[in-house]
C-alpha cells in the first residue's frame, strides 16, 4: 500500500533532544536532600549469613539507616514516619512470605503459568558473588561506601557450583531448597513420532554446541531513586523498560496493594532486556521505607551491573538430526541445558521461547525438545535481546551446516530444503504463517556478498590467512502470543490546532518506538509528524496499560493500539465535520491537515477548524480524543538470514570479518533509517558474541574475572565492519501496516553465519563461542592446524 | 577539604569551592546542572561523561574538578548555538541516525566536535581510532561514523585507497 509517513526514514522524535544533552534520563533528575543507597555485596558464591553486626555501620556519622534480611519484611513498621508509613502498612497485603519473582512477565491469573518467586529483597543466604546481603542508606556516597566496609559480616562458606555439571552432580547442595538437583524446571515438547523419524532417515547425524554467558552493557547502569509523596504513596523513578510491571512486582515484594505505587520512566540509555526485569526497585523503596520516606538514589556502578543485573543464559546442546539422501530432514531431537544464575528470573521461559521460535524455521515430521533449566552460583541470567534464539540457532545453523559438510551437500540448497511454507500452521502454538520471505532474503543476501563468485575462488587453500563464506537463517516472533498476555495501550487527545499529543504504555529505550508510533499516528490523522507530540516519559498514574517494551512487540502489538486509537480520533473528526457541513462521515477522509472528499481530494474544512469547534462550540464541544486497548490474539513470524565472510589468521587465532550482510522479512519498514540501525545493533552485538564477548569467572569461588568494560571485550568502533543491513518487505496481513518485528531478530543469525565462515576457510567447527583469538588458536592446535 | 577553582563553562565564568576529591562529572552534573554529560563507567572506559578541556576531549569521571581550574570547558549544552540552531556535526548525527538510546551521543558529538575544530585531515581508520574510546551498545557505530564523516566533510580522506575515493 502507498503510504505518506510510513515508510519513510522521518527523523527520530527524540534527535534532537539527545544531541543537545536535553534529553533526561533518571540520574539526571533529583529531589532535595537526596540519601545515597549502597549495597553490602556478598563476597561467595554460596554461602549462609551466620552472624551480621551493623553497629558500627550504624554509628558512623551520616549514615541514615542499615538494612539486613532480618529487617525484611519488618521494614514496613521498623522506622515509620508519623503517619506515612502507618497507611502503607495498613494497606499490607497478606502474604505469608515475602518472596517475590523479578522477571517482566504480564502477571498471570493462572498460578501455574507464573514466575518462581524465589528472592528476597536483601538474603540470608548468598547464592552468587555478589548477592545482596545488607544495605545503607547515607548523606552521600562515600560515607554510604565507608559504612559497607563496617558491617562485620560471619559467613558459612558452601560449596560454590559454578557449572551445571557441578549443579548438576549427584549430592550437589542445593541452591534452593525446594529444587532437586538444583533444576528450576525441565520440559519442552514433542511433535510426531521422532524415533520412527530417525528409523526411516538414510543418515542420523549428531552434534554437541555451547554457548556462554554475555552482559548486555547498555550504557546507562540501573538506576532509580524512591521516596513517598504527600499523598502517602511510593514514587519510583527508574530505568525501565516495564514501568507498570516495576509497579506490580514493588507492591508484591514489599506485601503492599499495588495502587500505593507510582512508577516514572524518563528516557532509557538502552535496556537489551536487562531492564525487562525489577533488579534494584524494591530494594530502592525499601531504603526510602527505612528512612520516613525520603528521596533514596541507588545507582550500581558498571562493575555492579555486569554481576548483580542480568546476564545472557549459557547453554549446553545435544542435537540428532534424522536426514535423507536428497536433504530432506525427517526429526530432529535437541536436548539443551540452560544455566540460569543464582535465581529464577525469567529462567525456563528462555529456553521454551528459543525452542518455540525455532519451529517456524524447519517444521519436520517429527521434532523433540527436551530443556532443563540449572540453578548454579553464578548471577542471575534473564531477558536479553533474542530471549533464548541467539543459542538455539546458534546450535541447529552450526549443526545443520555441520550435516551439509559431512553429506557434500550445498549448505544453502539443504537449508532451502527445509525451509517453512507460507500458510504452515505450529501445531503448538496454532500460529499460522502469513507471510514468509525467507528465500527472497537467502536469494538478497547471496548476491550481496558475491557468494557464488567467492565460494569458487577461496577453494582449496592452504596460507596463513584463509577466507571463507557462511550464512544462517533464523525465525522470530512479533510478541509472546499465545504464550503470554498481548495488551497494549495508547491516548490520543487532539488539541485546538489539530495536532495531537499521544500517549502510550510502551517505552522507547533507544529502539525508536516513540517515531514509528509517531508515523503511524501522521499516517492515519493525515497530518505532519512535527504535530504529533509523543510523550515519551511513562508514569503508571497517568500512562495507559502496556506491558512495556520486550519480546520486539512495540511496533508490531502496540503498533495495533496505536493505529486503533488514531483510527477511532479519524472517525470522530469526520462525525464531527459531518456535525459542521452536514456531508456524509463516509464520504470523507482527512489529508494534509484538511478534511476532505475522499474520492475527489477536494477540501472541505481545514482540520485545525474542526479542532477548534470541538472545544470550543457552544453547543456541540466535546474535544476529540481516543483511549484505546488492544489485546493482540495473533502473532506475526519475522524471518532472515546472515551472510559472513571470514578471514581467519591461521597463526593468531584472529578471525577478521570481511563482509557481513543481515537481510531480514519484517513485514513492511515503517522507518528504514531507524531499521538499518535496529539490525547495526543486532548485528554488533552479535558480533561481539561470536568473537570476543563472555564473562569470566573463577572456576573455584565463582568471583567475576572481567565485570568491567576494560576486560570484558565488548566491540568498540575500531571492531566493528561494515555492517550491510537489508530488507525484503513484504506487508504481513495480521500487523498494522503489514509490519513484523525487528528488534530483536538482528541478533540471532550473525554468531552462527560467521561460525560457519570460519569452518568453511579453515575445515576446523567451532562449537563453542565465543571464538576468541586464544580458543581458536588452542583449537587450531588441537586439530594439527598449527 | 576544599579548594578554590574558577573556569568557564560553555562561555560562562564559575568561580566556587569544591572538595578536592570530587570529579569534574560530579561537579558537572550535581553542582551546576549540566547533565548532558553522562556516566557511563565512572571509571574513564566508556566516554560517555565527555567534555572539551580547552577543546580537547576527556573522561571527566576520571578528571578531577581541582585540575579544571583556569580552563575552558565545553559540555554538550553549549554545542547548539545560543538561538537553538544545530552545530554541524549534531545536524549528521540526527540526519544519519546516529542516534539511539542517546546515552553515548553526548560525548560522541563533542569528540566530533574537536575533530573537526582540529582543521586536520583524518583518513577514516584514523577517525575511527580518534572515537574509539566512546562505547556504544546501539548502533554498532555504522551510523557514528557516516555522521562522524559527515561533520567533517572535506576533511576526510579521499585518496585511493579510502572508501571515499571518488576515482578519475
Amino acid at each position: 500500500m502507498a503510504y505518506t509517513v510510513v515508510g519513510k526514514s522521518v527523523t527520530r522524535v527524540d534527535a534532537v533532544a539527545k544531541v543537545t544533552g536535553k534529553a533526561k534520563y533518571t540520574d539526571d533528575f533529583s529531589e532535595r536532600d537526596m540519601l545515597v543507597g549502597k549495597i553490602l555485596h556478598s563476597p561467595y558464591a554460596h554461602a549462609i549469613v551466620k552472624s551480621i553486626d551493623v553497629s558500627k555501620a550504624k554509628a558512623l556519622p551520616g549514615v541514615e539507616a542499615v538494612l539486613t534480611y532480618k529487617d525484611l519484611p519488618e521494614i514496613r513498621y521498623a522506622t515509620a514516619m508519623p503517619g506515612v508509613i502507618e497507611a502503607i502498612a495498613t494497606d499490607e497485603v497478606d502474604v505469608a512470605e515475602l518472596k517475590y519473582g523479578t522477571a517482566g512477565h504480564p502477571f498471570s491469573l493462572d498460578e501455574s503459568h507464573r514466575d518462581k518467586e524465589d528472592r528476597y529483597i536483601l538474603t540470608q543466604k548468598a547464592r552468587f558473588v555478589g548477592d545482596n546481603i545488607a544495605a545503607v542508606v547515607a548523606t552521600d556516597a562515600l560515607i554510604a561506601s565507608k559504612a559497607l566496609k563496617l558491617i562485620e559480616v560471619e559467613y558459612e562458606v558452601l560449596e560454590a557450583l559454578t557449572s551445571t555439571d557441578a549443579a548438576l552432580k549427584e549430592g550437589a547442595p542445593l541452591i534452593h531448597d525446594d529444587c532437586e538437583r538444583n533444576i528450576l524446571a525441565s520440559g519442552g515438547y514433542a511433535i510426531g513420532n521422532l524415533e520412527e523419524a530417525l528409523k526411516e532417515s538414510d543418515h542420523v547425524i549428531e552434534g554437541e554446541y555451547e554457548t556462554s554467558i554475555v552482559q548486555h552493557c547498555h550504557m546507562e547502569n540501573q538506576v532509580s531513586h524512591a521516596y513517598v509523596d504527600s499523598d502517602r504513596r511510593i514514587v519510583i523513578m527508574t530505568s525501565t523498560q516495564i514501568p507498570h510491571i516495576v509497579r506490580r512486582i514493588v507492591a508484591q515484594s514489599l506485601g503492599i496493594s499495588w495502587g500505593r505505587v507510582r512508577v516514572i520512566k524518563p528516557y532509557v540509555g538502552g535496556g537489551f532486556g536487562n531492564k525487562q526485569d525489577v533488579c534494584i526497585e524494591p530494594l530502592n523503596v525499601a531504603m526510602s521505607l527505612a528512612v520516613g520516606g525520603r528521596p533514596v538514589k541507588l545507582e550500581l556502578s558498571r562493575e555492579e551491573a555486569m554481576i548483580d543485573t542480568r546476564t545472557r543464559h549459557a547453554f549446553k546442546f545435544k542435537i540428532k538430526t534424522g536426514i535423507n539422501n536428497d536433504g530432506k530432514i525427517n526429526g530432529i531431537h535437541i536436548t539443551a541445558v540452560s544455566n540460569t544464575g543464582a535465581y529464577a528470573s525469567h529462567g525456563h521461559s528462555i529456553a521454551s521461547s528459543g525452542g518455540g521460535k525455532f519451529r517456524y524455521l524447519y517444521p519436520t515430521k517429527a521434532l523433540k525438545y527436551d530443556p532443563i533449566t540449572v540453578y548454579t552460583n553464578l548471577p542471575v541470567a534473564g531477558a536479553m535481546r533474542g530471549y533464548g534464539t541467539p543459542q538455539i540457532f546458534f546450535a541447529f545453523e552450526s549443526h545443520i551446516e555441520d550435516i551439509a559438510k559431512k553429506l557434500k551437500m550445498d549448505p544453502i540448497e539443504i537449508r532451502k530444503k527445509n525451509l517453512v511454507e507460507v500458510g504452515h500452521v505450529d501445531l503448538l502454538s496454532k500460529n499460522k504463517i502469513m507471510s514468509c520471505s525467507i528465500r527472497e532474503c537467502i536469494d538478497k543476501g547471496r548476491e550481496l556478498i558475491k557468494w557464488d563468485a567467492k565460494k569458487a575462488l577461496y577453494k582449496e587453500q592452504t596460507g596463513d590467512k584463509r577466507r571463507g563464506l557462511g550464512m544462517a537463517c533464523f525465525s522470530y516472533a512479533s510478541g509472546t502470543y499465545p504464550v503470554a498476555l498481548e495488551l497494549a495501550g495508547a491516548r490520543i487527545v487532539m488539541n485546538q490546532d489539530g495536532s495531537v499529543q499521544l500517549q502510550l504504555g510502551a517505552t522507547e529505550i533507544g529502539q525508536g518506538s516513540d517515531t514509528v508510533f509517531a508515523q503511524m499516528v501522521a499516517e492515519v490523522l493525515g497530518i505532519p509528524m512535527y504535530m504529533v507530540h509523543v510523550i515519551s516519559t511513562q508514569d503508571t498514574d497517568i500512562t495507559p496499560f502496556d506491558t512495556g517494551s520486550y519480546a520486539s512487540r512495540q511496533t508490531y502489538v502496540s503498533g495495533m493500539a496505536v493505529e486503533k486509537a488514531a483510527l477511532e480520533v479519524k472517525e470522530k473528526v469526520l462525525a464531527f465535520a459531518n456535525r459542521m457541513t452536514d456531508i456524509p462521515a463516509h464520504l470523507l477522509d482527512i489529508k494534509d491537515q484538511f478534511v476532505v472528499f475522499k474520492d475527489s481530494g477536494e477540501q472541505v474544512i481545514a482540520l485545525e477548524v474542526v479542532a477548534m469547534q470541538s472545544y470550543y462550540d457552544r453547543v456541540n464541544a466535546q474535544p476529540i480524543t481516543s483511549d484505546v486497548s488492544n489485546n493482540a490474539r495473533i502473532n506475526a513470524i519475522p524471518y532472515g538470514v546472515t551472510f559472513a565472510e571470514v578471514e581467519v589468521d591461521i597463526k593468531t587465532g584472529k578471525i577478521k570479518i570481511l563482509e557481513i550482510f543481515n537481510v531480514h522479512d519484517s513485514g513492511k519498514i515503517v522507518n528504514p533509517l531507524l531499521a538499518e540501525g535496529q539490525v547495526h545493533g543486532g548485528v554488533s552485538m552479535a558480533i561481539g558474541y561470536a568473537l570476543s564477548e563472555q564473562l569470566l569467572f573463577d572456576e573455584k569461588t565463582g568471583k567475576p574475572l572481567n565485570n568491567n568494560l576494560l576486560d570484558y571485550k565488548l566491540p568498540t568502533i575500531m571492531d566493528t565492519p561494515e555492517i550491510g543491513a537489508a530488507f525484503v518487505e513484504k506487508e504481513d496481513p495480521t500487523g498494522p501496516f503489514g509490519v513484523k518485528s525487528l528488534g530483536e531478530p538482528p541478533i540471532v543469525s550473525p554468531a552462527p553465519a560467521i561460525r560457519n565462515a570460519v569452518f568453511d576457510a579453515t575445515d576446523v567447527a567451532f562449537n563453542r563461542i565465543p571464538m576468541n583469538p586464544q580458543r581458536v588458536f588452542e583449537k587450531f592446535k588441537e586439530t594439527g592446524l598449527i | 577539604m576544599f579548594k578554590r577553582i574558577a573556569f568557564t563553562v560553555n562561555g560562562k565564568a564559575y568561580n566556587f569551592e569544591v572538595d578536592v576529591r570530587e570529579s569534574l562529572l560530579d561537579v558537572l552534573r550535581s553542582h551546576l546542572g549540566f547533565t548532558g554529560a553522562k556516566q557511563g563507567c565512572g571509571v574513564g572506559e566508556c566516554g560517555a561523561c565527555s567534555v572539551l578541556i580547552d577543546g580537547v576531549p576527556y573522561d571527566t569521571c576520571i578528571y578531577l574538578a581541582v585540575w579544571a581550574d583556569g580552563k575552558d570547558i565545553k559540555t554538550i549544552e553549549g554545542v547548539a548555538e545560543k538561538n537553538g540552531e544545530l552545530s554541524d556535526v549534531q545536524k549528521a548525527f540526527v540526519e544519519e541516525g546516529a542516534v539511539q538510546c542517546g546515552f553515548c551521543t553526548p560525548g560522541l558529538v563533542l569528540t566530533t566536535t574537536a575533530l573537526k575544530e582540529s582543521g586536520k585531515d583524518y583518513t577514516r581508520e584514523e577517525l575511527k581510532r580518534e572515537l574509539s574510546g566512546h562505547l556504544c551498545r546501539c548502533t554498532g557505530y555504522q551510523s557514528i561514523l557516516k555522521a562522524a564523516e559527515k561533520s567533517l566533510e572535506g576533511h576526510v580522506c579521499t585518496c585511493v585507497d579510502s572508501p571515499h575515493y571518488k576515482g578519475k
